[in-house]
């Protein structure tokens, strides 16, 4: 089975045996990352580019190590400046790089559909790494791929995704892909941080926390995106800590083998209790590691490698 | 000046309750007779000298008073990379219109006596449409002081906007208001709260939620449009809600209309014809401001135009480069030309039965012309012969590359439209011909 698209954009666009294809595809990559010689030629002469116009170390080093233990050259291009700033445009950068023949591009990008952009007009692929705040399906499939390892399934569970869901592009990947996947989604933060009508993707909507974590087997904590708050968005986080921080008492509502998961990186002590994310419940750094196999997984799909 | 006989079209004029086949003769740049098969020897009885009157052929077509736009955007002085007085006076000529108030949104803004008779200079220059400048309400459009708007009338201006940056401070509105009726003038509001939309790409809604745009909600127009309507009913003064998008819009402007305040009202095509869903795929020619709204906005908007609230359709043609367009949906420029496709997407209301032919001629023709008090809006014997003949059969596509205007963001590309002006006359000119 292949991707039916040259591009992963979103977990939008990707069905259910896409998803299952690109999760095994990660989970039989696992075991490179755990060799003396972490390196496979699956991937040799094959170019992949990371173009983030949005600082980032965990997401922009990942890809850089799966494309390198997949043997791929791979090549970084940062820039905090918006195109509109550098004057160059978008359209004229990835034209430039297209130019240069590599085989897949990775962007970040702070627009909304940036990623989408390039893929209608460039013929590589294009990876996204996360686009305003739209889309981040690769820590979607990460988190899935962990969800996976540590349950065995990912129907029927119940997973509560707690904070700034407005701005949150990790939130509306993960309510598409587990939505797909059969698990049932709660939301929950406060009101001025959940977008209109976000019920109608299929999630319920909680402004208490407890409500939100009650029976949860997994909780999934967004970072307060403090660069991201509006004027006027929200008193404090102070106040945002009293209510919505995951500590001990309020892990105590969920299921007793609940996971508790952070796209990182992580704000101690406001969303997340230190003491909870260096606990037995995190599964934090696992799924980092998992990251590096989903996007080796993810290059190698799209790259056409021979295993 | 050519004399012509504008033979068996179908004439619709509401301000003459008139909807009849008959004959239009043209002479002197006026209408010199209309009637029932005016003959070759009425034509000479009529006519001051005998030359043979040029005879157009227009049975199976409509012919109506010109069509005037009463909300376009030039772009000249300033943005002529974008759009001139010539090429937009030329979009509008090949689709229908005979006249055009263009916005004072140039650079520099349109707040003073030159600004305005440089405009004017330029469109009697190349002669195609008329042009009335609509100058801002305050200097700069920085909302602060007022405009002379006494010096703009005497200049030409025929109403006053900051059309782009909304009035916020409510009591310049109101000295605005004031001042301007007592030059006879209209004010025309753009209605949106932006201390609300600052930072919105989009309607707020369920499509923005999905494509994580920051949304612009329809409470930003609806305050604006409720202390406009406020402030017109407390001085007694009239005012025009340009580009109304929201289902709460038409239901204040409706409950205002019948209390006796004296409001008008306006709407583009692309709200009654496109729903937020269009931005699905980030295409930054569907971005406009006010956004392209829900479906229930579209069906009041409809429902609206039905019922007289909204007065007339304007095109709020706002011509933009690729370089303008081309970029992130966040960083592209709002707004899409309409000049060219105004009439073909109109007439659909007309195909739906929303509105008679008859209707559709009173919201872009006669209406515009009384709220601007400009000529025109009817076709009356004596009267300068401006007048629009189109062919309601006439199936077409849209093909931005063949617009007259110089941009070509229309998210209406490519689409099949049934309905076209053919024949473009202004003072007795023709200044556009499907034929020629």
């Amino acid at each position: 089975m292949k991707l039916s698209s040259k591009d992963i954009l979103g977990m939008k666009e990707l069905s259910v045996g896409e998803i299952e294809l690109i999760l095994e595809t990660a989970e039989s990559f696992m075991e490179v990352s755990t060799r003396e010689i972490k390196k496979v030629p699956t991937l040799r002469g094959k170019t992949v580019i990371n173009l983030f116009f949005e600082p980032s170390t965990r997401t922009r080093t990942s890809f850089e190590i799966a494309a390198k233990r997949l043997s791929a050259d791979a090549v970084n291009i940062s820039s905090t400046t918006s195109s509109a700033v550098k004057g160059e445009t978008l359209i004229d950068t990835a034209r430039n790089l297209e130019a240069m023949n590599p085989d897949i591009i990775v962007i970040r990008h702070s627009c909304s559909g940036a990623p989408q952009m390039l893929a209608g007009l460039v013929k590589q692929s294009i990876i996204n790494a996360g686009d305003g705040a739209h889309e981040h399906p690769t820590q979607a499939l990460l988190d899935m791929l962990t969800i996976r390892q540590k349950k065995g399934r990912i129907a029927g569970l119940s997973v509560a995704i707690i904070g700034d869901i407005a701005h949150s592009r990790v939130a509306r990947s993960n309510i598409y892909g587990l939505t797909k996947m059969g698990a049932s989604v709660t939301v929950a933060g406060p009101s001025i941080m959940m977008p209109r009508e976000i019920e109608r993707m299929g999630v319920k909507v909680h402004h208490d926390m407890k409500e939100a974590v009650k029976n949860a087997d997994i909780i999934m904590m967004l970072r307060i995106q403090l660069e991201r708050q509006e004027v006027n968005m929200f008193p404090s986080l102070r106040e945002y800590a009293n209510y919505y921080c995951l500590d001990q008492k309020s892990l105590k509502w969920a299921k007793e083998d609940v996971l508790v998961m952070h796209p990182g990186p992580i704000n101690r002590g406001v969303e997340i209790a230190p003491d909870i994310a260096d606990g037995p419940s995190s599964v934090i750094l696992e799924q980092v590691t998992n990251g590096v196999a989903v996007r080796m997984a993810l290059l190698y799909l799209l790259a056409g490698g021979e295993s | 000046m050519k004399r012509y006989l504008l033979r068996g079209g179908r004439i619709v004029d509401p301000a003459q309750n008139r909807d009849a086949v008959a004959d239009i003769l043209i002479e002197k740049g006026r209408i010199a007779a209309i009637g029932e098969n005016l003959t070759e020897q009425r034509v000479r009885e009529k006519g001051q000298r005998t030359s043979e009157p040029v005879i157009i052929d227009l049975r199976r077509k409509i012919v109506c008073p010109g069509l005037i736009d009463m909300h376009t955007h030039l772009r000249e002085p300033g943005f002529e990379y974008k759009e001139t007085i010539e090429t937009g006076s030329r979009a509008a000529a090949a689709g229908g219109f005979t006249a055009v108030a263009c916005m004072p949104n140039t650079d520099p803004v349109n707040d003073n006596h030159s600004v305005t008779e440089y405009i004017l200079r330029k469109a009697r220059d190349c002669g195609i449409v008329r042009v009335y400048p609509i100058a801002a309400i305050s200097r700069g459009s920085e909302g602060k002081i007022l405009v002379e708007m006494g010096d703009l009338k005497e200049a030409g201006a025929v109403a006053f906007s900051d059309d782009g940056k909304p009035v916020m401070n409510s009591r310049l509105m109101r000295r605005a208001l004031e001042y301007a009726a007592s030059f006879g003038m209209p004010v025309i509001s753009h209605c949106e709260d932006s201390t609300l939309s600052q930072g919105g790409l989009m309607n707020e809604s369920f499509v923005s939620t999905e494509l994580g745009l920051r949304g612009i909600p329809n409470a930003a127009e609806d305050i604006m449009v409720m202390r406009d309507i406020a402030l017109a009913d407390y001085t007694g003064t009239p005012v025009h809600i340009a580009h109304v998008s929201t289902a709460g819009a038409v239901r204040l402007i409706r409950e205002a209309k019948a209390r006796g305040v004296k409001v008008t009202a306006e709407t583009a095509p692309h709200y009654f014809t496109l729903t937020d869903e269009a931005l699905r795929g980030y295409d930054t020619k569907t971005k406009v401001n006010p956004p392209l709204r829900s479906r229930p906005d579209l069906e009041s908007i409809k429902e609206g135009l039905r019922d007289g609230t909204i007065d007339t359709i304007a095109s709020d043609h706002a011509p933009h480069a690729s370089t303008d367009k081309d970029v992130e949906f966040e960083y592209a420029a709002s707004g899409m030309v309409g000049l060219e496709t105004s009439l073909g997407l109109s007439l659909k209301l007309v195909e739906e039965g929303i509105l008679s032919l008859s209707d559709l001629v009173m919201k872009m023709s006669t209406n515009p012309a009384a709220i601007l008090k400009i000529t025109g809006g009817t076709l009356k014997e004596g009267f300068e012969a401006d007048i629009t003949v189109i062919d309601p059969a006439l199936e077409w596509t849209v093909d931005v590359m063949n617009f007259r205007s110089k941009s070509r963001n229309s998210p209406f590309k490519g689409w099949r439209l049934r309905g076209k002006a053919v024949l473009t006359i202004v003072g007795g000119e023709i200044r556009y011909s499907a034929d020629a």
